[in-house]
C-alpha cells in the first residue's frame, strides 16, 4: 500500500468505510486467492464498486439478512476462506449478535466482522442507525478481538492486519466522509498496542479510541492553552488490552480520562477500568462517553454536543474534573 | 447422481437402524437424571441410516479431506441419532457413545470435533443452513461434486432466519445442498399447528424454488427414492413425514418425551419392543 500524503488526504475524503472497501479491500484481494467479502446490500453505500468489478468471484452479497450473511460467512471460512462482512455497526452487532456468538466466538470462524457507521455517523437517520453498545456487546464474547481505528490510515493498516490473521474480530469503523486526520504521515501500528499522540507531559493522560481521538486531538490542545497539561493516548485495540501501557499510564498520571462515541457501560473506558480495578491503587477515571442513554436525532455535530463529544465539551469536562481533584 | 441398491441394502440399513435405536435407549439410559432428547432423536434414525450408510461419501481414516460430504445438523436434538449414526460409520466406539453426556467426555455438549466427523455444532435452533450455504457455495467454487446435507426440525422452522437462507440457498442454485426436515409434527410444547403452523409447508418450500421431495422418513426405500430424486440448478428440501420417538410405544407422540428421563422399568420395556419389531 502506498502511504503518501496525498493518499492520507485522499483516504480521508473517502472516509473510514469508503477507504475500507474501495481501497483495502481490492489492495488484499489482489494478494489472497482465499479472500472474501460479504454485505448485506450495502456495496454501494460502502464504495465497493472497484471491488466488485475487479473481484466478482470473491464477492457476495446476501440482500437484507444480516444474521444468514453471517452464517454463510461461517461456512465459507469453515472450509478456508478469510472472510470480510459487513454492513452498519448497529446491524452486524445486534441483529446478528448470535450468529456471531456462535460461529466467531465459540467456533473461531475466520471472520472479520466490519461495523461501519459506528457510534453516531448516521445522526440524522436516528437510533435504529447508531452504534453506541456495539464495543459492549463484541468485547465480551471470548475469542473476538475488538479494533476501533482513529482514522483513514490506521484503518489501512487495521484491515491489512485483519487479512493476515486467522482471528475473528469485529473492526468499528467511525466517522462519515471527509474523516479527520489524526496521522499526517506513516507511523508504527502495532496490534494490541496504543499510541501515544502527544509529547509525555502533565498529570491528565486522555485516551480515546475511533473518531474521539482526533476530538482529542484537538480537546487536548484547548487545555494546553488553559494550563491543562494532558497526555493523549489512542487505543486502536480494544480487546486484548494494552496491559502494559495502561500499566505505565496508572503509574504516570493523577488522572484518567476515557473518550469514546459509545455507552460508558460496557465500551472501552470499562475495558480500563476493569482492568484498573484490580490495582492496588491508581489514579481516579473520568468516563467520557453516551450516559447510558439515547439522543434525539439531529446532526452529527448536534448530537456528538449533546454527548458531551465534541472537543470544546470535552475540554470543559477534563478542566473541570481536573479542577474538582486540585 | 442415483444411489445403486438392492435388497441387501435396504435390509442392512434397517438392521442398521435398529442398531442405532438400541444404542440410542443405552444412550438415553446412561444419561440417567439428567434425561435427553429421546422423541427427536428417534424419529431421525432412518434419515440419518440412510445417510450414514448409503448416501453420503466420507472417509473415517481422512475425516478432514476437503472432497467429503458434509452432514450439517440444525436440529441437534437429533444427538441420540447422531451420534450412534457416527458409531455405525466407524468414527466412534460404543463405549464413548455411553459416555456422551458425561464431564470431560469428546462428545459432551455436542461440539464441532471434525475428526470424529461432528462437523459443526449446533444447539440455538435455525442457524446451521446459513452455514450449509457458506459450505455448498465454496464447493461451487472449487468445482467438487460433493454435497451438504442438512438436518432440520418442523419446530425450527419458525425461526426467521432460516427462512432467509432458503430465500439466498435457491437464489446461489445450490443443487449441492440437501436439507431434510424431520417432520415429526411435535415441537415442545405440542402440535406444530397449534403451537406456529407451517403448513402448507411443501407449497412454502416450493414457492421459495426449493425442489421439493416428500417421503415417508421410517421408510428406507422412500427415503431412497427421495435422496435419488434431484433437479439440477435448485436447492432440494426432503420433507420426512415421521414420528417423535418412532419405535417405543410410550414416546411415541408425547411431547413430554421431547427432553425427559429414562427410567430402567421403561428403557427394558423400550428395548423388548424395538428387538421385536
Amino acid at each position: 500500500m502506498n502511504i503518501s500524503s496525498l493518499n492520507i488526504r485522499k483516504w480521508s475524503m473517502l472516509g473510514q468505510r469508503g477507504t475500507a472497501f474501495g481501497v483495502a479491500m481490492p489492495e488484499i484481494a489482489s494478494k489472497m486467492d482465499n479472500v472474501k467479502l460479504l454485505t448485506a446490500d450495502l456495496a454501494l453505500l460502502s464504495g465497493m464498486d472497484r471491488y466488485v468489478s475487479m473481484y466478482p468471484d470473491k464477492f457476495l452479497n446476501v440482500g437484507i439478512a444480516e444474521q444468514n450473511m453471517i452464517g454463510i460467512a461461517a461456512g465459507l471460512a469453515m472450509e478456508g476462506d478469510v472472510v470480510f462482512a459487513t454492513t452498519y455497526a448497529s446491524f452486524i452487532a445486534v441483529r446478528s449478535l448470535e450468529h456471531v456468538r456462535q460461529h466467531l466466538s465459540y467456533l473461531k470462524c475466520n471472520v472479520k466482522l466490519i461495523g461501519s457507521s459506528a457510534g453516531v455517523v448516521a445522526a440524522k437517520s436516528g437510533v435504529s442507525h447508531w452504534a453506541t453498545e456495539d464495543i459492549a456487546f463484541m468485547r465480551a464474547l471470548p475469542n473476538i478481538k475488538v479494533f476501533s481505528p482513529a482514522d483513514c490510515l490506521e484503518t489501512v493498516k487495521v484491515m491489512e492486519y485483519a487479512a493476515s490473521t486467522d482471528e475473528p474480530m469485529y473492526i468499528r469503523l467511525s466517522g462519515g466522509l471527509n474523516c479527520p486526520i489524526v496521522y499526517k504521515e506513516d507511523y508504527e501500528f502495532e496490534p494490541g498496542k496504543m499510541v501515544c499522540l502527544s509529547e509525555k507531559k502533565g498529570d491528565v493522560a486522555v485516551i480515546a479510541t475511533g473518531l474521539m481521538v482526533s476530538e482529542s486531538v484537538k480537546a487536548v490542545k484547548l487545555l494546553e492553552e488553559k494550563g491543562v497539561d494532558c497526555t493523549l493516548y489512542n487505543m486502536h485495540t480494544i480487546k486484548p488490552l494494552d496491559k502494559e501501557t495502561l500499566d505505565e499510564i496508572f503509574a504516570d498520571y493523577k488522572l484518567i480520562v476515557t473518550v469514546e462515541e459509545h455507552n460508558v457501560i460496557g465500551g472501552m473506558g470499562s475495558a480500563v477500568s476493569e482492568y484498573k480495578a484490580i490495582k492496588e491503587s491508581s489514579p481516579r477515571q473520568v468516563f467520557v462517553g453516551f450516559d447510558d442513554c439515547f439522543l434525539d436525532a439531529g446532526s452529527q455535530r448536534y448530537v456528538l454536543e449533546q454527548a458531551g463529544l465534541t472537543y470544546e465539551k470535552i475540554a470543559s469536562r477534563i478542566e473541570a474534573e481536573w479542577e474538582k481533584r486540585k | 447422481m442415483s444411489f445403486t441398491r438392492n435388497t441387501d441394502d435396504v435390509n442392512n440399513i434397517k438392521a442398521m437402524a435398529k442398531r442405532m435405536r438400541l444404542n440410542a435407549l443405552d444412550m438415553a439410559l446412561e444419561s440417567g437424571n439428567n434425561g435427553s432428547h429421546l422423541g427427536g432423536g428417534l424419529s431421525c434414525i432412518e434419515i440419518l441410516a440412510v445417510l450414514y450408510g448409503k448416501v453420503m461419501d466420507y472417509d473415517v481414516a481422512n475425516p478432514e479431506k476437503f472432497e467429503r460430504d458434509r452432514f450439517i445438523p440444525s436440529k441437534n436434538h437429533c444427538v441420540l441419532a447422531h451420534l450412534p449414526a457416527l458409531c455405525e460409520a466407524g468414527y466412534i466406539e460404543k463405549n464413548e457413545l455411553l459416555e456422551f453426556q458425561k464431564d470431560g467426555g469428546r462428545l459432551t455438549g455436542y461440539p464441532m470435533r471434525k475428526e470424529i466427523g461432528l462437523e459443526y455444532s449446533g444447539g440455538s435452533l435455525g442457524m446451521a443452513i446459513s452455514v450449509g450455504i457458506g459450505i455448498a457455495l465454496k464447493f461451487k467454487e472449487k468445482k467438487v461434486d460433493n454435497k451438504v446435507y442438512i438436518l432440520l426440525g418442523d419446530g425450527e422452522l419458525n425461526e426467521g432466519s432460516i427462512w432467509e437462507a432458503f430465500m439466498s440457498a435457491a437464489h446461489y442454485h445450490l443443487d449441492n445442498l440437501v436439507a431434510i426436515i424431520d417432520r415429526n409434527h411435535l415441537s415442545y410444547d405440542g402440535d406444530t399447528e397449534e403451537v406456529m403452523g407451517i403448513e402448507p409447508l411443501s407449497t412454502k418450500l416450493e414457492s421459495f424454488n426449493w425442489h421439493v421431495t416428500e417421503c415417508d422418513g421410517h421408510d428406507v426405500e422412500s427415503l431412497f427414492e427421495a435422496f435419488d430424486d434431484v433437479l439440477e440448478g435448485k436447492p432440494h428440501v426432503i420433507v420426512a413425514e415421521t414420528v417423535k420417538g418412532k419405535g417405543v410405544s410410550f414416546i411415541e407422540n408425547r411431547r413430554e418425551w421431547h427432553h425427559h428421563r429414562l427410567s430402567k422399568d421403561e428403557y427394558e420395556q423400550a428395548i423388548e419392543e424395538i428387538t421385536k419389531a
